[in-house]
């Protein structure tokens, strides 16, 4: 028996198909998959003087021949050398104690903001994100003014009286924190946010009604409620903060190396494009666990909803 | 309870102090006569008037607003489409794989994008001979790659929001699947799309980044001009550019924030 004809609509649902999920997988195929094909390749070749700045992996010799040199000198350097380690290592260690620093401030504000009157949340919402809408640059940039020897903050404490000679905190691991804590903030905020909001009020009130105190309910009930929002928080920090550029660059000193600074430095003023790829590829392995986490997370609660 | 209530608040004041003092800073700073920011001499817009002379600035800023306007006409197009298989095509093969790679811009750090993105451009031009040179182009092929993941969730959210009925009632009535498209789930759909747009307008405005790997030497863009004034020492220019961003930056989140109410479907 021949298959019946396809009718228009299952054809039409065939083209939307094709066109809503075809078109941006290809984008992102080309434009994001590949590009790190090609890191890779990179990252496994050397360093020339040439343009581009790198031997090919691969040539034809002749009678067909396909010669192939994989390079690991890139990975040995960052294997052996104590730079690159414990730039790695400072970025780890930067990331976590951000997202930590991020969670305190970020959980209480999200509670606030969750359990405050209807009217006020959206209000309060906004004013999280509006920042976010501002030049991340320019907010960075803010921070200079107000932490340097002679800035605002040092003057304000000189002024209670509270110190004598200015503090060094500009150019410092702790004006990376604030910095970073400073901007990423509503990437806490607002999942936790979200999640809260979720929350089923009848079961805290259940909860009061069987005798629990007001903590005690929290540590017992929404705190666990509440951990797809501190995950998703925690990771929408800590993975972006681990390859943070532009912080480290303005308000970090000389001894708080950071492996995306490092990779910009062996990119741009040492022209090193292989090692700068090796680097990448590290950076990557380093976020392939908590991405995904992240993503297992997402599914999750995607599948719980329905 | 009450005191807990106390505490609670105190912390937000202070969260929001903290996220809202450099800026204010920044914008009273502006109107500083002196050049040191610590200083206050006197109320003065000079540093505006300077700043409107400042040809190297304005045309990076020029740049920066073209490549944003099209960033974000095309992220908007590619992330509500991709926002429709994720909603409307339940299951399809490689989906996992099509939400990973849709997720993973989102988080993945600046310098990997930027570095990847540029070493595929330089193969590209030695294989195909295209893209020739970076610039325009280049800039915002990055600027998209990163930023439809941003408006796939804000379109993805509000689609799976969305009552269908309306849709079903048009199919009922006949109408073919674009068409119903087009006319009804679209104009639902188009708060998202405003919101979705700005987002993907500012992200490319606000980075540094990625566009420094891919621009070429003929083209700068606005962030790449404040960041090398910026590490130069402070110009009290950028106090006023930022004033300017933040007046422009608050006034499109209102008018976006108001369209949202006034939009179909308000709550």
């Amino acid at each position: 028996m021949p298959a019946p004809p396809p009718n228009r609509s299952t054809y039409e649902h065939r083209t939307s198909r094709w066109v809503n999920i075809g078109i941006p997988y290809l984008w992102l195929g080309l434009f994001f998959l590949l590009p790190f094909a090609i890191v890779l390749q990179i990252s496994l070749a050397e360093p020339a003087l040439a343009q581009p700045p790198y031997t090919a992996l691969w040539q034809w010799v002749d009678e067909g021949l396909l010669r192939i040199e994989i390079n690991l000198r890139n990975f040995m350097m960052v294997a052996e050398d104590d730079l690159y380690l414990s730039a790695l290592l400072n970025s780890l260690q930067v990331a976590f104690i951000c997202t930590l620093l991020c969670l305190l401030l970020g959980y209480p504000m999200a509670y606030a903001i969750a359990t405050a009157p209807e009217r006020w949340r959206i209000i309060l919402l906004m004013l999280i994100v509006l920042p976010f809408w501002t030049s991340f640059l320019i907010r960075v940039y803010a921070w200079i003014g107000i932490l340097k020897p002679n800035g605002l903050l040092n003057d304000a404490l000189i002024w209670l009286g509270l110190i004598d000679t200015p503090l060094a905190i500009l150019h410092t691991q702790t004006a990376i924190y604030i910095g970073v804590v400073y901007s990423y903030l509503p990437f806490m905020i607002l999942p936790l946010y979200a999640n809260l909001t979720r929350l089923d009020p009848s079961l805290l009130e259940a909860a009061a009604d069987l005798g629990c105190r007001p903590m005690r309910a929290f540590l017992r009930v929404t705190l666990p409620l509440s951990m797809a929002g501190i995950v998703a928080g925690s990771m929408l920090v800590f993975i972006p903060v681990v390859g943070e550029f532009v912080i480290p660059d303005l308000l970090g000193g000389p001894q708080s190396l950071m492996v995306g600074k490092l990779l910009w430095t062996e990119f741009f003023s040492n022209k090193d494009w292989p090692l700068a790829s090796a680097l990448a590829i590290l950076l990557l392995a380093l976020l392939v666990v908590p991405f995904v986490m992240m993503q297992r997370l997402q599914q999750r609660m995607e599948g719980s909803r329905g | 309870m009450r005191r807990r209530r106390w505490s609670l608040l105190t912390l937000l004041a202070f969260g929001y102090a903290f996220l809202y003092v450099p800026i204010l800073l920044l914008i009273l700073y502006s109107f500083n006569e002196s050049r040191l920011v610590t200083v206050w001499t006197g109320f003065s817009i000079k540093w505006y008037v300077e700043l409107f002379r400042n040809q190297q600035l304005l045309d990076a800023a020029w740049l920066s607003v073209r490549i944003a306007a099209v960033n974000a006409t095309l992220a908007v197009v590619l992330g509500t489409l991709a926002a429709n298989a994720l909603v409307r095509h339940r299951k399809f093969r490689g989906r996992t794989g099509f939400e990973l790679l849709l997720t993973a811009p989102l988080v993945m750090p600046d310098v990997i994008i930027g570095l990847s993105l540029l070493l595929l451009f330089v193969a590209m031009q030695q294989t195909i001979g295209w893209p020739d040179g970076r610039g325009f182009t280049t800039i915002t092929i990055a600027h998209v790659t990163f930023s439809m993941a941003y408006v796939a969730v804000v379109v993805r959210a509000r689609l799976s929001q969305m009552d269908r009925s309306l849709e079903e009632a048009a199919m009922d009535l006949g109408a073919r699947p674009l068409r119903v498209y087009l006319t009804i789930t679209l104009p639902l759909i188009a708060p998202a799309l405003l919101s979705g747009w700005l987002l993907a307008f500012t992200l490319s405005l606000d980075d540094l980044v990625i566009a420094s790997f891919v621009a070429g030497p003929g083209s700068t863009t606005l962030p790449m001009v404040i960041y090398s004034s910026v590490r130069m020492g402070v110009s009290p220019q950028i106090n006023a550019l930022a004033t300017i961003v933040v007046a422009v930056v608050t006034l499109a989140v209102v008018i976006a924030g108001i369209s949202m109410r006034r939009g179909p479907e308000a709550r």
